[in-house]
Formats: C-alpha cells, structure tokens, sequence
C-alpha cells in the first residue's frame, strides 16, 4: 500500500494523539479526556486511509463498519461492571482476529507462497497470523473462563508441556516454511510438492495450529491468574496488530501497535510482581484450583463469628475503617450496599478508605472500576503500599471476599504463596472477615487470619450480610 | 534502509515511549487503561479497510469484512466502554 506524504503526516498527527491521550490517562482528573482523544486519533487514521486509497467497494466496507459499530457500541453500553474482565478479553481476541485477518487477506492477494512473495513479507505475515490467532483463540478460552462457560480450574492432562513445546515447533517449522528461508523448499521437497502448490494447506496448518496453541495456552490457568492472561493477551493483540503493520508497510499500525504492545507487558510484570510469581510460573504452572475443592484443615480451631448486629456495632463505634475488597464483591454484587455502609459510618464520623491489591478481582484494577461505579471516591481508593502504611493506625478492617491477599502465611517462606505482597490487616486492632465460609482462597491453603484473636468472622452471602449491616449500622 | 528496518525503528522507539507514559497510570486505573488500550489494538481496522477496499477475489473479500467487523467493533466498544468506565471516576 503506498501511502501519500499527506497521509503519512496524518498518521504521525494520530500517533502523537495516541500517546499523549494515554499520558492523560495518568490522573482520573484527565482520564476521561485522554480516552477521547485517542478516540479522535482512531478517527483521524481511519478518515485518512479511507480517503488514501481507492476504496472499490463502499458498500461492503460501510456495512461491514456499522454492523461492527453496533455490535461493539451496544456490547459496551449494557455489559455490567462485574463482568468486565470478559468484555476486554472478547475484545482482545476481536483485535487479535482482525490482524489475522488481514495478514491471511493480504497472504491470498500476495498468491499464496512462492518468487512473488519477498522474504520479508512472507515472515511478517506468518508473524502476524501466528499472534493474531493465538490472541483470538486464547482470548475466547479466557473470556468462556471468566462467563463460566469453561471452568475456572486449571485445565491439565499429561505431557501438555511436551505438547504444547511440540506444536509450537510444529507451528514455527510451517512458519519459516512459509517465509520461505529455506527450509520452505526442503519441506516442500518433503511432500513431493512445489513450494507454490504447497502454500495454501500450509498457511491452514500454520492457522490451525496457532489457534490450537492459543486454547492450550490457556486452559491450564486457574481463575485468579486471569489479571495476568488478561494482560498478556492484551499485549498479543498489540503485538498481532504492530506485525500486519510491517505486512503492509503501515507505521500508523506499527506505532499503535507497539503502545499496546508494551501497555500489555507493563501490566503482565505488575501482576505477576503482585503474586511474586514468574509469568513461566503463572504460564504453565497450573496454580491452584479456583474454588473449594481443595482440602484443607479447617474447622478444627476456633473461630470468632458475629452477626450483623454485632459487626455493626464494631464498626461504629471505630474511629477509621479500612475496607478490603477481593474478587468476592464481584461476584456477590455488594459494591453499592457496601458504599451505603461506608456513607453511613462517614456520617458517625469514622475515617473510611479503601485498600485495593494489585491482583484483587480478575483483571487489573477491577475492584476500583467497581468501586468507582458504586460511587466511591477515587482519592479514598489506595493502593498497597499507601494502605499498608495506615494499618497500625486503623481501628478496624472490613474485608469482603478477599482471602489470599490477606493471608499472614505469605509471610512464611515455607507457604506456597511465600513472598507474596499482601495487605498486613493483621496489624489493625480488629479486623472483621465477610466471607460465606472458611474454605481456602485460589491458592488452596488455609488462612491464619481467620484463626487470630482479634479477627471476627461474618459468615454469608456479601450482598445479604452487606444489606443487614446497613440496617443495623443505621441503628447503632 | 529498507522498509523492514525502518518499521523495526519505529517499533523499538515506539514501544520505549509507550512504556514511559503507561508506567506512570496508577493502579486505580489499571481496567480503562487496559481496556482503552484495548480499543487502540483495533488499529487493525485501517489494515482490513484497506484490503477490502481493493478486494480482487472473494476469499480476500470474506476475510477483509471478518476483520473490518471484529476490528470495529474492538475499537468502538473499546473506547465506549472505556468513558463508560471513566466518567464512574469521580472526587468528592
């Protein structure tokens, strides 16, 4: 594709755009107009190309636009906020889908392999089919994840390593094959075939192998990974998109491209930093189980359980309250009864503020956009560092649904989750536990929390639980 | 230079700036930086819209729509739910 010199300043005018509207997205103050303004430059780049090159066919291309554009526009308007961790990771496997797309488009119009294909295009574009169907597949494994259309637990069978090890090798010998740097013809040779005959099943090998490899890298990650997944993905649709860039010569889809690419990357280091786990560990480690199927001892110390009345009362009477938010709240809907809960206490008085774990919910900062939307006020949420600075000064915590970001046992170099940054609430003088039951967190182990003197657990559902303290603390 | 080794400039430098700006978004924004991010992945529109606009055989057309649809609708509901997102933000 040739580009006009005019285009081209356009595309460098939507580059600067893109990377300054995600520097405003440093504060919530500019936030919102740093999202508008990469908005325009999407626009702009899109306007130009449309205008740049000799669109033949109109109808198709608006058609196909708007039914996109609603799709996409009525996805966004009625999706809640708890189910938001799906929503970015269906969209993820749609911009992985698309770059694939236009690689394998661009692989036909090129005529498949063979002398008219450069080397170099060639490899961009096995480059781009390749991220670009292991973003889709994998994006839609985690998506079905997140729905609960696939269980949340790790997924594993014996020798899944090797196999995976294997179709990756498989998927990169039908790659360089096509690329053509060689070991395209001796392969070719193989099969008793021209390399040109031979283009079109291979570049379906490379393309069902790459989605075969896209759902087998997933599904042996458990639930409470997925801010990680996520991440990753996210960066894979960058990365696809940055490669159809070097297919078609478009700097425009380079340089959006590699901002997502590393927006991706940045995010997969932080959560991965949250659980002071590798991303190999995380990857192919089949960590924990999701749920409460893992045994534990449980029940066999005492434990200290209140009733609303009660929790009530130690919450009113407390001069400041931290609120600990887990995945939990999500799934249990209480984020705008718990905002009733610290509006009242804020009224007693009582000095509220919310402490947020980096990998808390299932996509990075998942518990603020739920908190944002119940309401709350984003100078009150703070991050780990900030809140753990202000425990030994806090009357009471109140966690809700949270487990494993709250467990001392991270403390121990023995445990599992040894080294993990946690939330010291242990240091507050009271902390009271929301929670259904004593089972263990993602990470399958049991909680020296619940079992300490001066932790009080609140058993049920946190809506219900939530709904009655509301009530009671109205009344204290 | 070739056009391989300039897009490879681009790229590296590209990437750099990206990380500059996004290691300073706060973790309370992590989501709408994600899924913002998100909505600009869906650059790919520009690729698919090109292809299918010179489509000369009907597979490349088939394959240029699936990508003009998924790519929109990546960046349209990317960037909506995203203010979606933002405008909850608030202090008080």
């Amino acid at each position: 594709m040739d580009t006009s010199i005019i285009a081209q300043i356009a595309y460098l005018v939507s580059a600067i755009l893109f990377v300054s509207g995600i520097k405003q997205l440093a504060s919530p103050a500019t936030a919102r107009s740093g999202n508008i303004r990469a908005s325009v430059a999407m626009l702009l780049a899109i306007v130009v190309t449309l205008l740049d090159n000799q669109i033949l066919h109109w109808t198709t291309v608006v058609a196909a636009v708007i039914a996109g554009a609603v799709i996409g526009g009525v996805l966004a308007r009625k999706i809640e906020m708890t189910a938001m961790p799906q929503l970015v990771a269906a969209f993820n496997g749609f911009g992985g889908g698309a770059s694939a797309a236009v690689a394998a488009a661009e692989f036909i119009r090129l005529g498949g392999n063979g002398p008219g294909l450069a080397v170099g295009t060639g490899a961009t574009i096995v480059l781009s089919t390749l991220i670009g169907a292991v973003t889709f597949s994998g994006s839609l494994i985690a998506f079905g994840k997140l729905q609960g259309i696939v269980t949340g637990r790790p997924v594993t069978f014996p020798l899944q390593k090797i196999l995976n090890a294997l179709l990756f090798l498989g998927v990169l010998v039908v790659g360089a094959g096509l690329a053509d740097v060689g070991i395209g013809d001796a392969v070719a040779s193989l099969f008793g075939s021209s390399a040109i005959e031979i283009g079109g099943p291979f570049f379906l090998a490379l393309v069902a192998g790459a989605l075969i490899l896209g759902v087998l890298l997933v599904i042996p990650i458990g639930g409470a990974d997925m801010p990680v997944v996520v991440s990753l993905l996210n960066s894979y649709s960058g990365l696809a998109a940055a490669a159809t860039g070097f297919v078609l010569g478009n700097m425009m889809l380079i340089i959006a491209g590699s901002l997502v690419g590393a927006a991706g990357l940045i995010l997969t280091q932080l959560m991965c930093k949250a659980m002071n786990r590798s991303l190999g560990n995380v990857a192919f480690g089949a960590f924990g189980t999701d749920g409460p199927t893992a045994k534990a001892k449980t029940g066999e110390r005492p434990v200290r359980d209140v009733d609303a009345e009660q929790a009530a009362m130690v919450l009113a009477y407390a001069g400041s309250v931290a609120v600990v938010p887990g995945y939990g709240l999500a799934v249990a809907q209480a984020q705008h009864e718990l905002k009733k809960v610290c509006d009242l206490l804020e009224e007693r008085g009582v000095r509220v503020r919310f402490g947020v774990h980096p990998v808390a919910g299932r996509m990075p900062g998942h518990m603020n956009v739920l908190l944002a939307e119940a309401d709350v006020s984003y100078d009150k949420l703070l991050d780990l560092d900030d809140i753990n600075a202000e425990f030994d000064t806090t009357d009471v915590v109140l966690i809700v649904g949270a487990n494993d970001v709250v467990n001392p046992a991270a403390r121990d170099p023995d445990s599992v989750i040894a080294g993990m940054p946690i939330l010291d609430v242990d240091k507050a003088r009271a902390v009271i536990v929301m929670k259904r039951s004593l089972s263990p967190g993602f990470a399958g182990i049991d909680n020296d929390l619940f079992y300490m003197e001066n932790t009080l657990m609140f058993f049920g559902d946190a809506r219900e639980q939530m709904s009655e303290l509301v009530k009671e603390v109205r009344e204290a | 230079m070739g056009e391989l080794l300039i897009g490879l400039y681009v790229f590296v430098l590209a990437t750099l700036a990206g990380r500059e700006v996004i290691s300073k978004v706060p973790p309370t924004l992590h989501t709408p930086l994600m899924s913002g991010a998100n909505a600009i992945s869906g650059i790919a529109i520009i690729g698919a819209l090109v292809v299918t606009g010179v489509a000369d055989s009907t597979w490349v057309r088939v394959l240029g729509i699936a990508g003009i649809v998924m790519a929109t609708i990546n960046v349209v509901g990317g960037f909506m739910v995203t203010d979606r997102m933002l405008q909850m933000f608030k202090k008080r």
